[in-house]
């Protein structure tokens, strides 16, 4: 996986020189460890900067939106599923595109990390299988698959769904992974039990909206929650307030979310948002057989109408 | 919303074409009653903020 970044500068820096795209879209080192950062080449200079680590875990698809040059992209397979997704609903164009596919192994989950150290973290350095994190008198290696991201260890889509080019070789698919097994934990709840639930969920946010922020399918020019003619929804910290913003970004997602994790992961302060949109990623899966942006020639359920439809909520 | 933590009935979807007349009629009556039988819903209701 590190030898990825070799490679990536490789293609970067064809596809820039050969003016094949006017810009591509990676990663390169944070100000602080285990924060990489995009990273936009515009010229073969630039090139350099781009890195590949466990810590990529930004979905670079957000960076899509209504860009109108023509775009070298490093995608992860969820990545790559939010690009299908982009183009499926008319954000960037497919012919505007050359798609660097990465496959991907999972992404370090930095707070799993900083949670079993005993103090800051200064240096982080990885091998192959493991990462070692290193601050003021102490160092500690972690097996890479003990730190991972909730959502890179139920991923069952590691490898880009399109790519122009590739970094390496595809790696193994999971396989016999339960991706819904909080899910159901929580639909065996009582509704009292699950307000509660969630009540406790969402008592520390902030509502910061960088969970939105971070989401690539968060491209409305004007968000709901920004609304003020009508206003949508309070903008204190009523919980009430709180927990409509959350639902409704969630139902916002449905069919389209790819359990990449980049909210949960832009979260300052830890919440597992993604208990709301796994729900309706689960209904998609059992209703209707979809899971979101891995096919380009397919149009999402929610936007085609089936005689079969499920309808028995309609009385 | 059911799996949020709304009680189950609250929530109810019905299709009535402009022509059903009687069956709109049937289904706010029988939907009014079920959820008059829930009780009032407070979960969504605000609290003033507590002044001294």
């Amino acid at each position: 996986m590190l030898s990825y970044a070799e490679k990536i500068r490789e293609i970067a820096g064809r596809l820039l020189s050969s003016g094949a795209v006017d810009m591509v879209i990676g990663f390169r080192q944070g100000t602080v460890p285990m924060m990489n950062e995009p990273h936009f080449a515009k010229t073969p200079a630039e090139v350099g900067k781009l890195v590949w680590d466990s810590h990529c875990g930004i979905n670079l698809a957000n960076y899509l939106t209504d860009r109108k040059e023509k775009i070298g992209i490093v995608a992860k397979g969820c990545d790559s599923r939010n690009i299908v997704t982009h183009v499926i609903e008319n954000k960037i164009k497919r012919e505007q595109l050359v798609v660097i596919g990465v496959p991907c192994k999972g992404m370090a989950d930095k707070r799993r990390i900083a949670m079993k150290c005993p103090g800051e973290i200064t240096e982080v350095i990885e091998t192959e299988t493991a990462i070692t994190a290193a601050g003021n008198g102490f160092s500690q290696t972690f097996d890479k698959r003990d730190v991972l991201q909730h959502n890179c260890s139920l991923c069952i889509h590691r490898n880009p769904a399109i790519h122009d080019e590739l970094v390496a070789e595809l790696v193994e698919e999971q396989q016999g992974v339960d991706r819904y097994a909080d899910v159901r934990s929580l639909e065996a709840m009582t509704p009292e039990q699950r307000w509660k639930y969630f009540e406790d969920l969402l008592a520390p946010c902030v509502r910061c909206y960088a969970c939105r922020n971070a989401c690539p399918l968060c491209y409305c020019p004007t968000c709901f929650v920004d609304e003020s003619r009508p206003q949508w929804v309070g903008k204190g910290q009523d919980p009430s307030d709180v927990r409509t913003f959350h639902f409704l970004r969630a139902y916002h997602c449905a069919g389209r979310c790819t359990d990449c994790g980049a909210c949960e992961r832009s979260c300052p302060v830890g919440i597992n948002m993604r208990v709301f949109t796994k729900k309706l990623e689960k209904d998609c899966l059992d209703l209707f057989g979809w899971e979101a942006g891995l096919s380009l020639d397919v149009r999402p359920p929610l936007d085609v109408y089936r005689p079969n439809d499920p309808n028995d909520f309609i009385k | 919303m059911e799996h949020m933590g709304i009680e189950p009935g609250r929530l109810q979807f019905s299709w009535i074409s402009s022509a059903e007349s009687t069956k709109f009629v049937e289904v706010v009556t029988q939907v009014t009653n079920a959820i008059k039988a829930l009780g009032p819903n407070s979960d969504f209701t605000k609290k003033l903020a507590e002044v001294a």
